[in-house]
């Protein structure tokens, strides 16, 4: 064990982990805005990755181009599913809530299989290819692009919640919904923007993840898992936590496959999160 | 209408003659059944309901009685799988009393879990379970002693075996066993449900704050929940597995199991103890033929309809199917 493989390790776990952080952004921030935990986010991501395959595949674009058609795509679908589930369920308990979105997950994922089958596909010589050597640390080039445009986007997110007229709006609708209409913010459109948001930040994920990673209907499932983990971890409706705690769940990943066994790489993420949760039920960032 | 006029209108024993003159009555017709000589298709969709219906009926206790949300209660259902049949195979003990070490196993997993879960309520607690039963999955898939991948082998009797519980010629006994299993579970659910334990799970569940300054033990309950549960779902596994009589880790601990119980309960109706039966009725035999007819054309058309019939309950009748039910057959008339 070379201080080399630790370096890589560590290399790779934090390109991974800007993207965890960027698919949690978006889990964050629905769930700040209106309470519900979307258990269909890797579902959404699968979406993503494929119409980046499907634009590669029947249009000959390649992903790095058909990030803001992939982007549109998923702000569309967001709002779909907010006018067509969550608007009813926004008043239900939280356990219809949760079985709403877990149905969603499912019948997405079982349409995905029936129409595409549950073959693994890969776009074929995208234009990021190949890797650089830096310090004897390899870093593969999609790699890189793909966490340095989730980062952007991150910042560009974080902005935009924290800097724009919109995203103040935003906020008011997540700490008082009431107290927002009254001041003229009708929450509906809120709740709408925030899905697209969200599902937008997946778009980019899925998107610049298509340019290496494999494709298929229950991709998902893990980056779905680990979405959780970090939003729970960063604390629920943290958006700057998420980007903590992605970093943190990506190194744990690597770092604990690395030394100690790559098959119980959820087992690490999972034991640190209960150990936060336990000691510290609000997350590292939580409002409550 | 506020939670006390809601408390004050609840009957306490809301029980109605009608539903004994109900009960009796299905009850006789499924033990005559099998005597008809239905072929073995029904009774495998029969066995199926009464196992999914005892499957979430474990699951209502925890989610509709005690308020916790756990989206990986198939965990239980390998546990019981799985000790069931590793005392079997590798000791011979009879399968019997296997699935009592099994129910044992899953009650001591349940407090293990649990401890470290009691601090976790709603999202954190409905996350955590989802991580854990999938953590199980993949234990059971590298743990060399049961098998790893390729899973446990139940050894084949020669014929008919009452004492291993295997069955070749006929599925009627199974049918006997899985609907024993299922009168005694709702029977004991039920009496949960009028007992002492299950008001004060109910109280834990409305209100945690209000419960624990009546000096109700919130912890406490909320692990005995969760442990009552966990020994309901274990005897399914074990029995589950001798009837496949193959144990593996991709079957006993798939992810579906979690969903198809939060799914039987939310659809027949949460928190009411008929809610899982009805929940069974309905949906098995339309996975199952949807199964038979759309089978070949892509292996997930049974889950599109889960997906879409949940969010479709979810929309308009959060309450379940059980709520169509007129309320006089159900409950006793109000004494004023």
């Amino acid at each position: 064990m070379t201080s080399e493989i630790i370096l890589q390790a560590i290399v790779t776990g934090l390109m991974m982990g800007l993207i965890y952080a960027l698919i949690a952004a978006g889990l964050s921030l629905i769930f700040g805005l209106m309470d519900i935990v979307n258990f269909a986010h890797g579902e959404h991501l699968m979406l993503s990755m494929f119409s980046s395959f499907w634009l590669w595949s029947l249009f000959g674009i390649d992903p790095i181009f058909s990030i803001p058609i992939t982007i549109l795509l998923m702000a569309l679908c967001g709002i779909v599913t907010h006018y067509f589930l969550i608007r009813y369920i926004l008043k239900a308990k939280m356990l219809i809530q949760i079985c709403a979105t877990f149905g969603l997950s499912i019948f997405i994922r079982s349409i995905a299989q029936l129409l595409w089958t549950p073959d693994f596909r890969n776009v074929d010589k995208p234009l990021l290819e190949g890797r650089l050597e830096v310090a004897s640390v390899f870093i593969g080039q999609p790699q890189l692009i793909a966490s340095i445009v989730c980062l952007a986007a991150f910042i560009g997110l974080y902005l935009f919640v924290t800097r724009t007229e919109t995203g103040l709006a935003l906020q008011a609708t997540a700490q008082d919904r009431h107290a927002a209409e009254i001041l003229g913010i009708p929450s509906n459109k809120m709740f709408a923007i925030g899905w697209a948001i969200g599902l937008g930040c997946v778009g980019v994920a899925g998107g610049m993840m298509s340019n290496y990673f494999f494709i298929f209907t229950d991709v998902g499932i893990n980056f779905a898992l680990f979405a959780f983990v970090a939003v729970a971890l960063g604390g629920f409706g943290s958006i700057i936590g998420c980007l903590y705690a992605g970093i943190i769940i990506g190194l744990v990943e690597s770092l604990g496959g690395l030394l100690i066994d790559p098959s119980f790489k959820l087992l690490y993420v999972f034991a640190i999160y209960l150990l936060v949760v336990i000691y510290r039920p609000q997350g590292l960032f939580g409002r409550y | 209408m506020n939670k006390l006029d809601i408390a004050k209108s609840e009957p306490l024993w809301n029980t109605n003659k009608n539903i004994i003159y109900i009960i009796s009555f299905v009850l006789m017709f499924l033990i005559a059944l099998p005597l008809f000589g239905l072929n073995s298709f029904y009774l495998h969709l029969f066995i199926m309901i009464f196992m999914h219906a005892v499957m979430a009926q474990s699951w209502n206790v925890i989610a509709g009685f005690s308020g916790q949300i756990s989206l990986g209660h198939g965990a239980f259902f390998g546990i019981g799988a799985y000790s069931s049949s590793f005392f079997f195979v590798q000791y011979g003990i009879s399968p019997w009393v296997s699935i009592f070490i099994g129910m044992f196993f899953s009650a001591i997993v349940a407090v293990l879990i649990g401890i470290p879960m009691l601090r976790l309520s709603g999202h954190y607690f409905a996350i955590a379970t989802l991580l854990i039963g999938i953590s199980f999955q993949v234990v059971f898939q590298r743990w060399e002693l049961v098998g790893a991948a390729s899973g446990l082998w139940v050894p084949l009797t020669q014929g008919d075996s009452w004492s291993s519980l295997q069955f070749h010629s006929s599925k009627a006994p199974y049918y006997y066993i899985f609907l024993f299993f299922l009168v005694i579970s709702f029977f004991a659910v039920w009496l949960l449900n009028r007992s002492k334990i299950g008001f004060r799970l109910r109280a834990v569940r409305d209100d945690a704050q209000a419960a624990s300054s009546l000096s109700i033990s919130v912890s406490n309950y909320k692990i005995i929940a969760f442990v009552i549960s966990a020994m309901i779902m274990a005897p399914m596994g074990s029995l589950f597995g001798q009837y496949i009589l193959i144990i593996d880790p991709d079957r006993m601990f798939n992810i579906e199991i979690s969903i198809i119980v939060l799914l039987i309960t939310v659809l027949g109706g949460i928190g009411n103890i008929w809610g899982p039966l009805i929940g069974a009725a309905i949906l098995i035999p339309i996975s199952e033929y949807s199964r038979i007819y759309l089978g070949g054309t892509g292996g997930a058309v049974d889950l599109i309809f889960y997906g879409l019939i949940l969010m479709i309950i979810c929309i308009f009748r959060p309450e379940g199917l059980i709520s169509f039910v007129p309320k006089d057959i159900l409950e006793r008339k109000k004494q004023r």
